[in-house]
């Protein structure tokens, strides 16, 4: 099937079986392997990426679910920020990667993808979570390294200087 | 320069990591690559009678299909993977091949291997692999290998591979019993588990284009230990062999080992000239990577009246699984000398009996035997406190080598020596953080209210061995190899500084720890420090990571060759100065002359003399450049006191950690940032165990909760934010006075959380709980101490 997407603001127009997961096609196809994959069960977040401003777990939706939409991976998210006039820093970075660095709230790094995508997601949605409303919002996030202490911590701290 | 060593330095590595442009192995792609999928068995034990392959073969994009006999036909393998820990002379270890031939001895047994030229296109063809099977009756457990009614492997007349004692004076030992005024004795089950390191296990091999050699990319903690035993086990000469581990996923042990998959890979490239890769699925894994865990434990404690401490006896029996895989046997062993714990205990003997069951191989997972050792210690302590009548803080105090006072060089039962040790002040600050007194305050409040949600306190002091180690230890235990480390430290010729290191990493942060090494060692920036390694072609020698070993045999490799790169630079400097070598002092990087500071120079400076070697002092070879092979002498030993606080809702069985408390040392701190980070994991691991997860298996060998949906990974919800101290005891073992800090976490936590499950029952009379503590299995507990009977089975 043709599939057409703006993911990072590039826009994508590629030939896919229907049966392609949303993850597979934006790390096999597109080459966008920031986006991580742990489970098969839709548990673990580490696929997590925005789809129309929303988070979504992209092992969980067929990539021609998404046909027509915009995404935003990891790759993206600091560029995305500073057109939304969000200041990046010297690195780069949007306010939610440097605040999991300044926190350690990565270790070995494969659930931090989508768990900074979750938590930026989670902030929009809820700019006054606090420890408790940060930890349900990363409810479907693993992370098996930081035992979420310092990545809870790097979501209040985003939150308070965002 | 300040110190750089010591200071919670920001990570190196998180850059890449944080933005997406770190390169796991399923991110590397190669043109013309094929896809392997693997058929696995569905029984546990069973007869292959028939495979056709023709429906796969007759597929879009399948190249190959191949079965076990077909592979060792085409000359595939000159051995069997690699047991590296014959723990006796007789022990049992029957042949185990990536694919199996003839009969299968667990789920997920690879059968035959797909290979086809899209990922979706390997799993397609799969399913059209058509395997017939007997099945045969599955030693499902170990109690029931054990019993030996059931044989796991149907050519041996038993399933008890191996019978390992360690009793340094059994007579003693008779005597200590025999003369106890209270023995306490108690069976524990350490449940099998899952490691699930986010990053599922993932291979892919690439022969050159030019022919010759073949490089494997695979998610391993171990690529230098995988490289010898690839060459072993494939027949591919191993300097035609280079491993490189890219940014792996974590591994907490489950990526210690030499898998079918990379032998598949690796021999199927080298013999077909194509790349070869393949990537596990979580719900595979279960199957296809190790587990950990998985024994029964015996415990008995002899103490006076007083419940000071006469002799410990330990019996286990360890689950196997269906194959001795690297060091499957060795697992209970290294706990093996850690069951007297903390305590000064006169007496001590340990065996241990290794059984073969039909279910996926055991090895190592985060802390392999030491949180066994740990649990079944500290949970017993609690045993004989509740025999003596006095509190769990008082038990240990009354038990502490020393007195719970510093010490260096103890010498156990077990005939280990402790490196250094100092209990008392970890308990006390422990105990202080959670505000002891309060919650033992608000734990009689709410007995005394009957609150229907009751407070529970454990404690736990653990202290484990690291940085393995020795070699002469290990090859006295029948281990296969040394544990020695190996550096490289080099300064460029711009003054920028090469570290090449043998360990391996996989989210320790060792770029940047071993930065602050050389910052501290050398007076340069660590920003100006590159570490190289994993990658058997840039860092030849090395035996990678596991076993808390960085720090406490690598890390310090690089500080004795940073050393001896200030060394040379010395003679060089000495010589422009036109001075005695033993008159040229070295601070913050700069190199003057006693009594003459305004002229100096710095070591980075001094990179290009070597490098242009135009004028070096006689007999000085050109280049900075030093390496060490560094072979401790013994082993590290950390230790700390953790204190968990749990509710218990009496009326569902649920059980909510709401406090967290640890205090650890580690000895010298290269980066507390780092330190608190490993903590923090492994309080979560050891903590899952006790609560969520289990590797459950039905009678017939099948396991019912091979997803995430059903293993229970703790999530934001389940865990407490924690608050952590630490004290610093340095090490003896090594110069740099420090130890090991990756699995002390998990070591602490499963007893400290269970302990605290158990005090909040205690009314009930209830003192011990098996894991995890589900809220079926507290509900049934609370019930049948009731005389109210169960709600089902727990």
């Amino acid at each position: 099937m043709k599939l057409t997407l703006t993911v990072n603001g590039t826009t994508h127009t590629s030939e896919v079986e229907p049966r392609t997961l949303l993850v597979h096609h934006l790390r096999d196809n597109l080459g966008l392997t920031g986006t991580n994959i742990g489970c098969d069960t839709s548990s673990c977040g580490a696929c997590t990426v925005h789809f129309e401003g929303q988070s979504v777990k992209s092992c969980t939706m067929l990539a021609v679910q998404a046909d027509g939409g915009e995404i935003t991976t990891i790759e993206g998210l600091a560029d995305q920020a500073q057109q939304a006039g969000i200041s990046t820093g010297d690195q780069d970075w949007h306010p939610m990667q440097e605040a999991f660095h300044q926190c350690h709230g990565l270790q070995c790094g494969y659930c931090t993808p989508g768990m900074v995508m979750a938590a930026t997601s989670l902030l929009e949605e809820n700019p006054d979570a606090d420890e408790g409303g940060v930890r349900e919002g990363l409810e479907g996030n693993l992370c098996r390294c930081t035992g979420y202490h310092n990545i809870v911590k790097a979501v209040l701290q985003a939150k308070g200087g965002a | 320069m300040t110190a750089v060593m010591g200071t919670p330095m920001l990570r190196k590595e998180d850059g890449k990591l944080l933005t997406g442009e770190g390169k796991f192995v399923d991110d590397i792609h190669v043109p013309g690559e094929l896809w392997m999928g693997m058929v696995r068995s569905p029984h546990a034990k069973a007869t292959i009678t028939s495979i056709d392959a023709s429906g796969a073969l007759a597929m879009p994009g399948v190249q190959a299909v191949h079965t076990g006999p077909d592979l060792a036909d085409m000359g595939l393998w000159i051995a069997p993977l690699p047991c590296a820990w014959p723990v006796t002379p007789d022990m049992l270890n029957p042949p185990h091949f990536p694919v199996a031939s003839g009969e299968v001895h667990h789920v997920g047994e690879i059968v035959a291997v797909v290979l086809a030229d899209s990922r979706y296109g390997a799993a397609d063809a799969i399913d059209e692999v058509v395997v017939h099977y007997d099945s045969l009756p599955a030693a499902a457990s170990v109690a029931e290998a054990r019993d030996g009614d059931v044989l796991a492997h149907s050519d041996l007349d038993t399933n008890k591979a191996y019978h390992w004692p360690l009793v340094p004076d059994p007579d003693a030992l008779d005597a200590a019993f025999a003369g106890a005024d209270v023995v306490v004795a108690a069976d524990f089950v350490q449940q099998r588990l899952i490691p699930t390191a986010m990053e599922p296990r993932g291979v892919l091999a690439v022969p050159s284009p030019h022919g010759g050699d073949i490089t494997l990319y695979s998610a391993t903690q171990v690529p230098h230990i995988l490289k010898v035993m690839a060459a072993a086990t494939t027949g591919i000469p191993e300097n035609q062999i280079r491993i490189i581990a890219p940014a792996v996923g974590g591994g907490f042990g489950a990526k210690l080992n030499i898998n079918p998959d990379e032998i598949l890979a690796l021999t199927l490239a080298n013999k077909l000239g194509r790349a070869v890769r393949w990537t596990e699925s979580r719900s595979e894994a279960a199957g296809s990577t190790h587990q950990g865990r998985g024994q029964l434990q015996h415990i008995e404690l002899a103490a006076d009246s007083n419940g000071k401490l006469q002799g410990v006896r330990v019996h286990v029996d360890a689950d196997m699984g269906a194959y001795m895989m690297l060091i499957t046997p060795g697992v209970p062993l290294l706990g093996s000398f850690l069951y007297t714990g903390v305590y000064d205990v006169p007496a001590f003997g340990f065996t241990c009996d290794g059984y073969f069951t039909n279910m996926t191989p055991t090895d190592a997972y985060r802390g392999a035997g030491r949180p066994e050792a740990s649990y079944a210690i500290e949970r017993a302590m609690d045993l004989l406190a509740l025999e003596v009548g006095v509190g769990p803080d008082e038990i240990r105090r009354r038990n502490y080598i020393n007195g719970g006072e510093a010490f260096e060089n103890h010498e156990a039962a077990s005939t280990l020596v402790f490196d250094s040790g100092h209990y008392g002040p970890s308990l006390d600050r422990a105990l202080e953080m959670a505000d002891y007194e309060g919650l033992r305050a608000e734990q009689s409040r709410r007995r005394e209210a009957g609150d229907k949600v009751q407070l529970g306190i454990g404690m736990c002091t653990y202290v484990e061995i690291c940085g393995l180690a020795p070699s002469r230890a290990l090859g006295g235990l029948g281990y296969g190899a040394g544990g020695w480390e190996h550096a490289t430290v080099r300064m460029l010729p711009t003054g920028k500084v090469e570290v090449v290191s043998g360990s391996t990493p996989h989210g320790q942060g060792h770029e940047t720890a071993w930065s602050q090494i050389i910052a501290d060692k050398m007076g340069v920036s660590p920003h100006d420090v590159t570490v190289l390694h994993s990658d058997t072609a840039m860092s030849p020698l090395g035996l990678d990571t596991y076993g808390s070993r960085s720090l406490a045999v690598g890390g310090v490799a690089i500080a004795m060759a940073a050393d001896k790169v200030v060394e040379k630079a010395r003679l060089i400097a000495a010589h422009q100065f036109e001075a005695a070598p033993e008159d040229v002092q070295f601070e913050n990087g700069s190199f003057s002359v006693a009594g003459s500071p305004s002229s100096s120079v710095h070591i980075q400076e001094l990179g290009f003399a070597a490098f242009a070697a135009h004028d070096l002092p006689d007999g000085i070879e050109p280049n900075l450049q030093e390496q060490v092979s560094f072979d401790p002498p013994n082993f590290a030993f950390p230790f700390g006191t953790h204190v968990a606080v749990v509710e218990v809702d009496e009326d569902t069985g649920g059980v909510k950690l709401t406090g967290y408390f640890a205090v650890d040392d580690c000895g010298n701190q290269v980066n507390p940032l780092i330190v608190e980070g490993q903590v923090h994991g492994g309080i979560v691991q050891g903590a899952a165990q006790a609560l969520f997860e289990e590797a459950a298996y039905d009678d017939e060998g099948n396991i019912t909760n091979p997803s995430l949906m059903d293993y229970l990974v703790p999530s934001t919800m389940e865990m407490p934010s924690m608050k952590l101290d630490s004290t610093t005891t340095p090490s003896t073992t090594n110069p740099l006075g420090v130890k090991g800090v990756g699995e002390a976490g998990t070591i602490g936590s499963a007893a400290a959380v269970i302990n605290a499950v158990c005090d909040a029952l205690s009314p009930h009379g209830i003192s011990d709980l098996e894991m995890p503590a589900s809220p079926q299995r507290v509900w049934n507990a609370i019930n049948r101490a009731s005389g109210n009977g169960e709600g089902g089975a727990s």
